[in-house]
């Protein structure tokens, strides 16, 4: 099954002959995604990667039948890029743009709040589902099909994970990069929700980062609704307070966003909590083979 | 303050005052912070009535500031302080009262180059460069004088700006949100449709105002909002707001935080940053597209991508070091960029060992190493162990690259080797 994307997506991509886009797209397309067409306004109506250009989302989702936008338009206009697709029938929009302001991003979620759409991101590496499709940024050949979930707001720790499970002998059914951004549209429990209703799941790897509330909303809910074992890392241990840590979201505040009180929310809801992020690999591959 | 306005939002919201703290921390930290004079500036800009003043970086200007608030605004007595991203200045001898212009000159003196050492500075506190000279808007009058609390800012519980507002302003707004919490209010503006009047009329009633003060009460909330999303600000956080004798409502004090990320939209605004207040080495790594924070730890690390990067230092902890910085080289790591990280984390002879971390996707490992051999060789003799781990697209001929170069480098491939290799140089 897989989540959010699958090979029956059909992308389209908006900023699509930006440079970021050009780039992303033939890597997305050289690992067999299945991009159906690009939106730049201006540019309808020209190829670019051998694939269509419009002017508009809907002109291109009448055209392609598209379902999934995939967003590298520049901040400025990448709010208004995510409002566009979701007035256009698109399912599924995963914003990749970072540094988008947020006050845009207050209109986004409002306008967003009673269309049928999840906005994965912004700021995100995206979400992977392996041999099927690669919507994001991320090194594909990481990530080896398989049957666990990953969930992250980080990019290259999101990485390390899926390269730490591979070797342990497992591999990945959906990857999800949720984004550090302080407003973002699906959220680590929309995330784990997802990945526990998915048949093709047997286990998850969530991982955080100091900050906010996300992870224990998510460990908390795990704890009523635990159907499959969760292995957890919040990266910061080390962070000093009061400092924002690269992700405008990842800042220790008080004493319960600190990586050591969320990781005790997450030990006590259940969650497999590994303390170095060396050990996630390790720790999956013993559950999974410890319950199978 | 902050700490304690959260225990009600989060009796409030039904959340823990805790989590409910971060997002004001959040707020405080990550943007573009303005002077009390640069944020009043901007409010009036917007028709929000300010206590006037103007900035002075000498004794002979704040002379001639007194007197021509004098002539302006008729004040007998001169308010002056010093401008310093950190709150808290009164508590620090920051904020000074003069009552003649003699001890308008005598305050300046004393003030400027000062170093002001607040509970919100470290303990060599922050050398005061600038001071503020404004009028005395305490004056007696028909009426009592009475201060409020007025903040806005994101919630991110619910995705909306929110007014935050309290009838006791001024220095013990803690004390009051701790013991009294019912005199702490707060407003949601949906974003559909933005402040509606009713809301303004609502916060003006709630501080028990009449009259003209309840008037003019109205119109600050109005246009406060209208700076605050003009500006594309992420925090404002006035207090007090005052109520003079004779029934004005002004600002007398302002923290104003900008959201970087809007920056590009209010070019005016971008002007106004004072690196003078930043970190030097952190304004130097931004230039270089470098996300560096310095720490006080013994290993340096440089790592790309921000969860990984907190993710290496907490190995460098667990394997018996502490970090010494956080370092985010970003996407591209190419020789110059890895140069400049370098120099920057050896400013620190405390450190003594060096982990580099790159997990590459779309940046290539064998890249990353070549910008390492480089660096290592422009930079000339460096002392300390450099241990370099390189995995992702091209791991192998990275290593292989960095193992031919004839550099004293330790070079691992897995994550828990780096760890390992840590423990060994330290020991």
């Amino acid at each position: 099954m897989s989540v959010l994307v699958n090979k029956d997506s059909k992308v389209i991509v908006q900023g699509f002959t930006g440079s970021e886009g050009t780039f992303h797209s033939s890597q997305m397309i050289e690992y067999g995604t299945n991009i159906v067409g690009g939106v730049t306004p201006g540019k309808g109506g020209q190829t670019h990667l051998d694939l269509p250009v419009f002017n508009t989302v809907s002109e291109a989702v009448s055209v392609t039948g598209a379902n999934t936008s995939i967003i590298f338009v520049p901040p400025a206009f990448a709010a208004d890029a995510i409002m566009e697709a979701a007035d256009s029938d698109i399912c599924v929009i995963i914003c990749i743009t970072e540094g988008i302001p947020t006050k845009d991003m207050i209109t986004v979620k409002d306008y967003i709040k009673d269309k049928n759409v999840v906005l994965v991101g912004p700021n995100c590496p995206g979400v992977i589902t392996p041999d099927e499709a690669k919507c994001g940024i991320m090194p594909g050949f990481v990530f080896r099909k398989g049957n666990i979930g990953i969930v992250s707001k980080s990019g290259t720790l999101t990485y390390e994970a899926a390269d730490q499970v591979v070797m342990a002998g497992l591999g990945i059914s959906t990857a999800i990069g949720i984004g550090g951004d302080p407003i973002i549209g699906t959220t680590t429990l929309d995330a784990i929700k997802m990945l526990m209703n998915d048949d093709q799941t047997s286990g998850i790897v969530m991982i955080g980062e100091i900050g906010g509330q996300l992870e224990a909303d998510a460990a908390k809910w795990i704890k009523k609704n635990n159907k499959k074992p969760v292995v957890g890392f919040i990266a910061g241990q080390t962070a000093p307070k009061g400092r924002t840590m690269g992700h405008a979201g990842a800042i220790v505040g008080g004493n319960d966003d600190t990586a050591q009180a969320k990781m005790k929310i997450m030990s006590d809801c259940g969650i497999h909590v590994v303390k170095s992020p060396a050990m996630i690999g390790k720790k999956i591959a013993e559950i999974i083979n410890l319950n199978s | 303050m902050i700490k304690k306005i959260c225990l009600n939002i989060s009796q409030k919201y039904n959340i823990s005052n805790r989590q409910c703290k971060r997002l004001f921390i959040f707020v405080k930290k990550y943007n573009m912070n303005l002077h009390e004079f640069q944020g009043k500036d901007l409010l009036s800009r917007y028709g929000v009535n300010i206590q006037r003043g103007y900035v002075a970086s000498n004794s002979k200007e704040s002379l001639e500031i007194a007197k021509k608030l004098n002539k302006e605004t008729g004040t007998k007595w001169w308010v002056i302080k010093a401008q310093v991203h950190a709150g808290g200045r009164g508590k620090g001898g920051g904020v000074k009262l003069a009552k003649n212009l003699n001890e308008v000159v005598k305050i300046a003196d004393e003030m400027l180059g000062m170093r002001l050492i607040t509970p919100q500075t470290s303990s060599i506190g922050k050398i005061v460069n600038q001071i503020l000279i404004s009028e005395d808007v305490y004056y007696p009058g028909p009426d009592e004088t009475k201060e409020f609390y007025i903040s806005v800012l994101l919630d991110r519980r619910t995705d909306q700006n929110m007014i935050i507002y309290s009838t006791e302003g001024g220095m013990d707004i803690e004390e009051v949100a701790e013991k009294t919490p019912e005199k702490i209010f707060y407003e949601h503006v949906n974003p559909k449709v933005g402040l509606l009047p009713f809301q303004c009329r609502k916060i003006a009633f709630n501080l028990k105002l009449h009259g003209n003060a309840y008037k003019e009460m109205v119109k600050f909330v109005k246009c406060l909002y209208e700076a605050y999303l003009g500006s594309d600000s992420s925090l404002f956080e006035i207090n007090p707001v005052l109520k003079t004798s004779d029934d004005k409502i002004l600002a007398v004090d302002c923290k104003v935080s900008l959201d970087n990320n809007a920056l590009f939209r209010h070019k005016d605004l971008v002007n106004l940053r004072d690196k003078r207040e930043e970190d030097p080495d952190e304004v130097e790594a931004q230039e270089f597209g470098l996300n560096f924070i310095k720490l006080d730890g013994n290993v340096g690390c440089m790592v790309n991508g921000a969860g990984l990067a907190m993710a290496t230092m907490d190995i460098i902890k667990q394997s018996g070091g502490s970090p010494a910085n956080f370092l985010d080289v970003g996407g591209t790591a190419d020789a110059e960029r890895v140069e400049q990280a370098f120099r920057i984390i050896l400013k620190d002879k405390k450190v003594k060992a060096l982990l580099i971390n790159i997990f590459g996707g779309i940046v290539r490992c064998d890249r990353v190493a070549q910008g390492v051999v480089d660096a290592c060789k422009n930079i000339g003799n460096i002392e300390i162990p450099l241990i370099v781990r390189l995995q992702g697209t091209n791991a192998v001929e990275a290593k292989k690259l960095i193992d031919e170069s004839g550099l004293k480098v330790e070079s691992v491939i897995l994550l828990k080797e780096a760890a390992e290799k840590i423990t060994e140089v330290l020991s």
